[in-house]
Order: structure tokens, then sequence, then C-alpha cells
């Protein structure tokens, strides 16, 4: 089912090519992101990584259709994105369930859009609430359960719909540390499992350094990438252990050199 | 007394003994007003939140003849619609329309923007949007709406009655004030109460049946 990828290789999942973004707020105008490039494979797990505001949600607003980019574009298979589309799934921070639907029908959400007959929808639903560890809580609404849970559910929403890229905006920086670890770890089983490809993106440079094959570190003011790092370490990752923390240094420094210099021109 | 008014046997009078007639009278046109109001409130609210186009074309016309007291419609609904049920109704209609259909519009404004991109990424979109993500995020709003607009239909039943007809609570109230029988006047504050308070709790427990998935919409 997923040797499709070989095949793929050659040409990637997703291209951005030469996105630039400018808001304009009032008689301001912003320019959230200047002329990124960046390819990701069929499979690969990658985490866009800034300090707030160098546009790496932008980035992925725009993959996922939601915001139009000012110049550039990003293309699909080679198919420039206009819209949001059931091929791309968007896991917000904030969960985005809907509270009137229970879990399973909040899974098979984007299935009964497709047309599906109930029994397949059924089998769907139950299939991805079983994915994610849900089946218990199959017939609760999203107000009865934890952000933890709920971000499963978001999860399996996407995953029961097909998607083939995964877009994560700082998916668990809303839970708890030891959520948070738990959650890292069913999603790279997910991952493993489903081999999707994965944008996430984090300002947690352990959480980036834990997940990814490759970090994206982006800078502010306009947004850009900095460097793109490929993390070789063998999984399971340990936090602990020092060839760990020499990547994570590493990507660290990055990230705070240029914070550190655009707080001295901002002085200046 | 309420006693002689339910009945009968006490003072075997023009009132003795008829509170199902005024009641059952009142009831008619306090659902009737009320239903027509949810029945042009809610689709108008819906409209007027989903485009802008006719929220700039009507929302200022609503604006303007929402302070009107709906007791200084009451020569103009006798004009309109004659002494009689209908003037009653209308006056009903309109203390229960201005609720319901500015709490569907705030209710269809009110939708969380990231479940509308939650709903178009999962393919979801035109009128399907609509029946399944606005309608239900708005429930909530359209409900306060009817049980807030269902209040004003009960007080208003009252004004509606003293356009001159012969039964109904209010005007059985406007009897007693014009025969100085207090015990009248008390007797139907008190039905009007009870009924009013009996109805709610039919909205309410559709609305508790409806919201199951909220409970912090529960009453």
């Amino acid at each position: 089912m997923h040797d499709g990828g070989l095949h793929r290789s050659a040409r990637p999942t997703l291209a951005v090519k030469g996105l630039s973004k400018r808001f304009t707020i009032g008689a301001q105008t912003v320019e959230a992101l200047r002329d990124v490039n960046l390819t990701v494979n069929k499979g690969e797990f990658v985490c866009l990584i800034g300090a707030s505001g160098c546009g790496k949600s932008t980035l992925l607003r725009i993959i996922a259709g939601f915001e139009t980019a000012t110049a550039g574009a990003v293309e699909m298979y080679g198919t420039p994105i206009v819209a949001p589309g059931p091929d791309r799934g968007m896991v917000f921070q904030d969960f985005a369930l809907f509270p009137w639907l229970t879990v399973r029908q909040n899974v098979a959400f984007g299935p009964k859009q497709r047309g599906l007959p109930q029994a397949n929808l059924d089998e769907v639903a139950a299939r991805y609430t079983d994915m994610v560890g849900l089946t218990r809580f199959a017939d609760y609404y999203p107000s009865q359960l934890s952000g933890g849970m709920k971000q499963r559910v978001a999860i399996a929403r996407v995953l029961a719909n097909d998607c083939e890229v995964l877009l994560m905006d700082e998916p668990f920086g809303a839970l708890d540390a030891l959520t948070r670890e738990k959650l890292q770890q069913e999603l790279l089983d997910i991952w493993e499992r489903t081999k999707v490809t994965v944008i996430f993106v984090t300002h947690s440079v352990e959480e980036a350094v834990v997940l990814s094959d490759r970090v994206v570190v982006m800078t502010a003011g306009p947004g850009r990438i900095e460097h793109d790092a490929r993390i070789a370490l063998p999984r399971p990752r340990d936090v602990s252990a020092i060839d760990f923390n020499q990547v994570r240094r590493d990507i660290t420094q990055r990230l705070t050199s240029h914070v550190g210099l655009k707080s001295i021109t901002a002085a200046a | 007394m309420l006693y002689d008014f339910t009945f009968g046997g006490i003072y075997d009078d023009a009132f003795s003994k008829t509170i199902h007639i005024h009641f059952w009278k009142s009831v008619q046109r306090v659902y009737g007003g009320f239903f027509a109001a949810a029945a042009v409130g809610i689709p108008l609210g819906l409209l007027i939140g989903r485009i802008k186009l006719v929220r700039e074309f009507i929302d200022p016309t609503l604006q303007i003849l929402r302070p009107v007291p709906v007791t200084a419609w009451l020569p103009l609904s006798m004009i309109f619609f004659g002494l009689g049920p209908n003037a009653a109704i209308f006056l009903v209609f309109l203390g229960a329309f201005f609720p319901i259909v500015l709490n569907t519009t705030f209710g269809v404004r009110s939708v969380d923007y990231r479940l509308f991109e939650a709903a178009s990424m999962l393919g979801c979109n035109g009128s399907s949007l609509f029946r399944q993500v606005v309608l239900p995020a708005a429930t909530p709003s359209i409900f306060n709406g009817l049980r807030l607009g269902h209040g004003f239909a009960w007080i208003l039943i009252v004004v509606g009655e003293m356009t001159g007809v012969p039964e109904g609570l209010g005007a059985v109230i406007m009897d007693g004030r014009t025969l100085s029988r207090t015990d009248l006047v008390i007797s139907g504050m008190i039905v009007i109460g009870v009924a009013g308070f009996l109805s709610d709790r039919i909205i309410v427990a559709i609305n508790n049946r409806l919201l199951a998935w909220s409970p912090q919409h529960h009453a």
C-alpha cells in the first residue's frame, strides 16, 4: 500500500517555490515570508521551527490553502495549491473539533463529505478511533475529553480522510509536558505505521529533534528559511543522550544567534 | 378568587369556571405569534448572519424598528388588523421577533472561523457547510433567542388582549381592572405566570436535548 513512495521519491510530494507573503494591517505592510523554498518528500517528517513571528504558521496555512501567497506557489505533485483540500489535513493547536459531534462522528466527518455509505463510515471511524486509542470514548463529545484526547481525535479526523500530508500547527503546545511526550510518541508510531508525510510547526527545539527527519529553522523579519538540518539520530531517540544534545545545541544556536542579532538591531 | 375562576361555585358570575376558555385563547395567541416570529426570525437571522448584502440592507431597518416599544404599535395594529385576536397575535409576534432574529444573527456571526477551516479542509463546502457547521454552531444562540422571545410573547399577550377581545387572560385582567375585581386581576397574573413558566420548561427541555453536546448551554 505504501510502496508508492518508491516511485514518487524522485518527485517531491510538496514543493514550496519562491513563496512570499505580505499582510496589510491598516496602513502598514508586514512582510511575513520572503522567497521561501522548501521541498518535502513523501513520508518525510519535517519540523518548522523558529521564534514567534517568523512566519512558520503562515507558511503552514498557505500550504493548507487557508491563505494565499503574495508571490510564488506551493505545489503538490506538481499541481499548485489554491484551496484547502482533503489531501492536506491540518491539526490545530486549539483542536477545532466540532463540539456537537461525538468522537466517532468527528472522525467520520471527512469521509461523510465524500458520501460514503453509513456502514463504511462506521468502519472507518472505528479503525481510526482505535488507532489513537479512543475506542472507549467513541461516543463522548469533545467537551467531555481532556486536551490530549481532543488532539488525538483531531489527528484521527484527518487521517480518516486519507490525507497525504499532515500539517500540524503547534499541536501539542496547549498540553502539559507529560501528555505532550506521550502524544509525540504516539504520533511517531502512527507516522511509522501510515507513512504519512508530516509538516510540524513548533517552537520547542527538543520536540523538533525528537520527532523529525529534518528540522527547518526559520528566522523572522521577514520570515525565511535559515537552515535545513537532517536529523540522522536513530529512533527511538533518547532526549538525555549526548549526541541528541549535540544536535539540539546546534539547532538552538542557529535559532538564537539570529534572535540575538535581531534584538540588537531593535535596540539600535 | 382563583378557585372560583377555575371551578366555579362561589360567585357563579360571568368569570366563574371560565379559566380554560381564557387560558386556551391566550395560549393560541401566544404560540401563534411566537411560532410566526420564529418562522420569520430564524431564517431572516440566518440570512443576515451569512450574507453581507442582506445584512447591509435589512439590519439598519431592523435597528430602527427595534427601539419602538411594542405598545406604541397598538394603535397601528388595530388599524391594520381591526379589533380582535389578529392584532394581539401581531403584537406578540413583534415582541418575540426581535430577540429571535438578533440572537440568530449573533449565533451565525460568532461561529469560530477555525471550524470553517476545519470543515473546508475535510471537504465540506457550500450548502452542506451551512447545514453541518453553521446551523449546529448557531443552535445555542438560536435557542437563547427563542427563550427570550417566548418570554416576551407571554408579557405581550396582556397588551395584545387589551385590543378589545372578549376572551383571554389579558382580557380578564383588563375586565378585572374595569370592574375593580382585584381578585380576578391577581388570578390572571398567577395563571400567566404559571403558564409562562411551564412553557418555558418545554423550550428548555428541547434545548437540553438538542444541546446534549454542550452542558454549558443547559438551563
